[in-house]
């Protein structure tokens, strides 16, 4: 994943805020949050995911000219493509979070936290990749990320880790 | 407004109920906000006729997020240095999660104080969904 530009925009904070159920005005009252230590909004902690948005390549983006996924008349989605692709796939693209496979683990380092105003881009790096055996999902393959967060002056401001897993078989319940 | 460093003790724990009952609206607005339109968070029949899972389920980061909100709560806004999480155990739709923060360590680091904290979120059968660490800079 390489983002060239995530613009860090107040009403996207307000409606990330919203979605995870967090009403606290430091995310959506510029007021309230000039008198804060911050100093001004910022972003929730997890915020940093939402560069999902900004990267051309994400693959559960909609495209231009080309038919999103998703079930209608019939069902239909990512998981057989994905299968059927992965091996034209780089390690990049099968890293972190993805359809066919499941979020394992994320981690955020803040350099500082992010305001309206920053317009970052980002880098994702493939990390280490691993198998372990299990008794509920069989043999799972995991694989590790890690995306560098910088802001309009070239700065770090966050860095995060992901680990994706693809599972042999649905994970019994 | 942070935590005091001379007012926390290792052990100490702070919790809230993070979500009631979870709702298919809430994980698909979390699908539009994070951009995230995995079909397994938001689309029944894919989710069931193809990948095989019982219903959707929720994004583990909506869990992260929602845990997160609980954490800034306790050691105050702008504070976390870290913040990391595995997910454990998937998440569905009438879910009720509790999310707890647990104090690991105080410790002076490159002239700050900072506190590590023990992280755990658990559904309404006291069955693990997320585990983590957070570390945040405390007064």
């Amino acid at each position: 994943m390489a983002v060239e530009r995530f613009p860090v925009e107040a009403s996207h904070i307000l409606m990330f805020a919203r979605s995870i159920g967090d009403s606290n005005p430091i995310y959506s009252d510029e007021s309230h949050a000039a008198d804060t230590e911050a100093g001004s909004i910022i972003a929730p902690p997890t915020f940093a995911q939402a560069s999902a948005q900004f990267d051309p390549d994400y693959f559960l983006r909609p495209k231009d000219g080309q038919k999103w996924f998703g079930s209608g008349g019939t069902a239909s989605g990512t998981l057989a493509k994905k299968q059927d692709e992965d091996d034209s796939k780089s390690d990049d693209e099968k890293s972190g979070s993805s359809a066919g496979g499941l979020h394992a683990e994320q981690h955020f380092t803040y350099h500082r936290h992010l305001k309206p105003g920053d317009v970052l881009s980002a880098e994702t790096k493939p990390g280490e990749s691993w198998e372990k055996e299990s008794k509920r999902a069989g043999v799972l393959k995991f694989s590790e990320s890690i995306t560098e967060y910088r802001d309009q002056d070239g700065e770090l401001v966050v860095t995060a880790r992901s680990v994706g897993v693809v599972t042999e078989k649905v994970i019994e319940q | 407004m942070g935590l005091k460093a001379d007012e926390l003790n290792v052990g100490d724990s702070y919790s809230e109920v993070i979500v009631e009952d979870l709702t298919r609206t809430q994980i698909v607005q979390y699908a539009g906000a994070s951009g995230d339109y995995n079909p397994v968070h938001s689309d029944e029949k894919f989710v069931t006729e193809v990948a095989g899972y019982p219903t959707v389920f929720a994004h583990g980061m909506l869990t992260m997020g929602m845990t997160g909100r609980m954490v800034t709560n306790y050691v105050g806004d702008g504070r976390l240095t870290y913040y990391g999480v595995r997910f454990v155990n998937q998440v569905w739709p009438g879910d009720t999660l509790t999310a707890r923060a647990e104090v690991a360590e105080v410790r002076e680091e490159n002239g700050q104080t900072l506190v590590d904290l023990t992280i755990s979120t658990t559904n309404q059968d006291e069955k693990f969904v997320l585990t983590g660490n957070a570390t945040a800079r405390v007064d």
